[in-house]
């Protein structure tokens, strides 16, 4: 193994003199690999085993610009390496195999590598490597600009960029979207000053190996299960980092484990069934809070990630007091983080998150994001809703605002379903119309785990609609209604009651929509104000759509709320809720049990409507 | 055109080897690699080929040897295989190893053997030709590289 000096002023002259660590354990392609890199000017350094590359990786964050890494090795598996690369040291990974496979080059790709190259590999490939190298540090050098800007809102974005910001220790850029409450969902974060014109990529925090400890003891100190972005914030007690950070590290973090571990098939199988949901929700996604959603949903991440179960938040409190909802707390069971998702290697910054997140796209992001939970299956009526801030949706956007649904049937007067626990930051739960505030920060808390209950019928959820006096009515509509509603789930009714618009946030606004799907198309357009709720659209369309059973929820009628109105017939959401009219449809089948078609829309008004409707 | 004599025969026997399909382009790659910082690259790489592959087809021959053949390893031992003939321009080598595990994957035992036997002798023939190769170009000269392309 030769080991270069770091060249600083290589930097300079950049591709020339850009540092390479190169790992294969074929000494004859490692010794070509060398020679063909040294041909074209760079800095070299190699290594046969895989753990020795790792180490040397984490001794020094910057000493290396780019890794080549050959996929099969004795010690460790290449795609494990490219994981643990780009986990910890966010590095360009470069791919190296005689297997040509697509499907071996596709799983390159999803695991985070910038890009595969066939063995023998010819030099021409090789000079033109350092471009993954100018890509990512653009890019950072934006984010990091950017969120300084935000971070200290003065005019040197310049000099917080500068790459050489970065170092080991976590440069907390903060998504602009943190620093954005609430605004509309389409957050594009053109709210924010920060300026960052790359915009789509979020601000990266590097995780050095101290960083990346302090994480790891965190969460094992509140065991997996249970560790939530907030708290492991806490524990680790770093200054400027920011929960969606944690959560997004956390969810490659689950990730990462789940692959090693393959646990979770079942949410991730759960999530597609659910899935069918066509984008309608993406649509609804638009909201921030819904990104998240989706994301959660879409990406494979949300399956994996467990759910943890929120403790009921505050919110949840809340929400019962406002509304007669009831709603106890949306099920603590494992909901589904929908911190951003940072889905697709994490880092789809796109503002609405929701889109970006779905990794694939589900349509039914929200929905899927839904079955996770169900498979939680937590989610019990009443209980309370994880919380739903917790999760915290690293990238800004992603939050999720999973209708706090949970709330009991009570809530809509529906007594029997279960709750859906979903809750997401956007929770909406928080009462009072605060909707933006809801939307804004539940979905930013990213919370929004969406304990969707396989069998509960999430129509518990009240959407709470922002719009609130639409929901007044037909809360009352609603309950009188609801007992069907069966949020299967996911599927957030959205109910308007009254009470809830004060006390589900209006992201939240969950949607029973057991009957109402067929309002959907009043309900989701409802005039909820969206803006708060943004993200709800999660919840909408599920919940919408889900119910095709009799709903007879009277509930909806209201302008805004998602609320379902009394149709019966299937709901059948309007436009947007195609999608989740699958989404609901197949979340409906999934828990049958209840037979009540409760699915949650999550009514958030003002993202349901148009988003997701 | 050389005027060497040693020269001129190098070369023939450069050619010859790829007429006869023995190396193929990769081997132009290392040649192109080689020069005054590297003179003897061609020949360290092939040289570390040589006794880094050794070992793998005597995991291989072990593997065959078993009642039972465990395609799977079979597949993975002769992956790692091709990738380092590959790297070196191994042309009817290379050509070998692809139908080895063709066979690993339609678990043919008999179609394994009988390929593993070719191979070996192809492996064999090359050694002894680039060997002659190399001990020639020492000789005709260090001054050149020993093949140069051009």
């Amino acid at each position: 193994m030769t080991v270069e000096r770091i060249v600083s002023e290589a930097k300079d002259q950049f591709p020339i003199g850009m540092r390479v660590l190169a790992v294969d354990d074929d000494p004859t392609c490692l010794l070509l690999l060398e020679t063909l890199l040294r041909r074209c000017q760079y800095h070299v350094t190699t290594t046969s085993q895989a753990i020795t590359a790792l180490k040397m990786l984490r001794e020094s964050k910057n000493k290396f610009d780019l890794v080549i890494s050959d996929v099969h090795m004795p010690d460790m598996d290449g795609f494990k390496l490219l994981e643990l690369v780009g986990l910890e040291m966010d590095l360009p990974v470069i791919m190296l195999s005689a297997n040509g496979d697509t499907k071996l080059v596709m799983k390159g790709i999803t695991h985070g590598a910038c890009d595969y190259l066939l063995k023998p590999v010819r030099i021409e490939e090789l000079k033109n490597i350092w471009q993954h190298v100018v890509r990512r540090k653009k890019f950072d050098r934006k984010d990091r600009i950017n969120s300084d800007n935000q971070d200290k809102p003065h005019a040197d974005s310049g000099e917080a960029a500068g790459m050489g910001n970065a170092d080991n220790n976590v440069k907390v850029n903060k998504k602009r979207k943190d620093q954005k409450e609430d605004e509309d969902e389409d957050r594009d974060e053109d709210g924010h000053d920060n300026d960052d014109s790359s915009t789509q990529k979020k601000p990266r925090v590097v995780w050095s190996v101290e960083l990346h400890r302090k994480f790891v003891a965190a969460v094992n100190q509140l065991g997996i299960d249970k560790a939530v972005p907030k708290k492991i914030l806490e524990l680790m007690n770093v200054e400027k980092l920011t929960r969606e950070n944690v959560a997004s590290h956390l969810q490659k973090f689950r990730l990462y484990l789940k692959r090693i571990s393959c646990v979770a098939n079942q949410q991730a199988n759960m999530a597609a069934a659910l899935g069918t949901a066509d984008s309608s929700y993406l649509r609804m996604g638009s909201l921030n809070g819904l990104g998240n959603f989706h994301s959660l949903a879409g990406t494979d991440q949300f399956h994996n990630a467990p759910f943890r179960s929120f403790p009921p938040s505050g919110v949840l409190g809340r929400l019962n007091t406002p509304a007669g909802l009831g709603i106890r707390g949306l099920p603590s069971t494992g909901t589904i983080p929908l911190g951003h998702v940072q889905n697709s290697g994490h880092s789809s910054n796109d503002p609405n998150k929701l889109q970006s997140f779905i990794p694939g796209n589900h349509n039914a992001n929200i929905l899927q994001g839904l079955p996770m939970s169900l498979e939680l299956d937590q989610l019990q009526n009443n209980k309370g809703v994880s919380h739903i801030g917790e999760l915290p949706t690293a990238n800004s956007s992603s939050v999720f605002p999973v209708p706090g649904s949970l709330m009991d049937a009570r809530i809509t007067g529906f007594s029997n379903n279960p709750i859906l626990g979903v809750t997401s930051n956007s929770l909406m739960l928080e009462g009072s119309s605060q909707q933006a505030a809801l939307h804004a920060s539940n979905l930013r808390d990213g919370v929004s785990a969406i304990g969707f209950q396989n069998g509960n019928t999430l129509s518990d959820f009240a959407s709470i609609d922002p719009v609130s006096n639409q929901l007044r009515d037909s809360k009352a509509d609603l309950q009188g209604q609801a007992t069907s509603i069966n949020c299967n789930s996911g599927q957030i009714m959205t109910s308007v009651p009254q009470e809830w618009n004060a006390s589900i946030p209006a992201n939240g606004a969950i949607i029973q929509l057991d009957q109402c799907l067929d309002q959907n198309n009043s309900i989701f357009h409802r005039t909820m104000d969206s803006d708060s709720i943004g993200p709800m659209s999660f919840v909408d369309p599920l919940s919408i759509k889900a119910h095709n059973s009799a709903m007879e929820p009277s509930v909806i009628e209201k302008e805004g709320y998602l609320m379902y109105q009394s149709r019966p017939q299937g709901n059948h959401i309007p436009d947007n809720i195609g999608s989740l009219e699958d989404l609901a449809s197949a979340m409906m089948k999934q828990d049958q049990d209840n037979g009540k078609p409760a699915y949650g829309n999550f009514g958030h008004n003002s993202y349901s409507h148009r988003a997701c409707i | 055109m050389e005027r060497n004599p040693m020269r001129r025969q190098l070369q023939t026997m450069r050619k010859s080897l790829f007429d006869q399909g023995y190396l193929d382009d990769q081997f132009v790659q290392l040649e192109e690699l080689q020069d005054d910082a590297n003179p003897n690259f061609v020949e360290e790489v092939v040289t570390l080929y040589y006794r880094d592959s050794g070992r793998i087809i005597l995991n291989i021959e072990q593997a065959l040897e078993r009642k039972t053949f465990d395609f799977n390893k079979l597949d993975a031992y002769m992956h790692q295989f091709k990738g380092s003939s590959s790297s070196i321009g191994a042309k009817k080598v290379k050509a070998e190893s692809t139908l080895f595990r063709e066979y690993c994957r339609s678990r043919n035992g008999e179609g394994c053997m009988r390929t593993f036997q070719q191979l070996k002798k192809e492996y064999a023939t090359l050694r002894r030709k680039l060997e002659a190769y190399f001990q020639l170009a020492r000789q005709a000269g260090p001054v050149e590289t020993a093949c140069r392309p051009k």
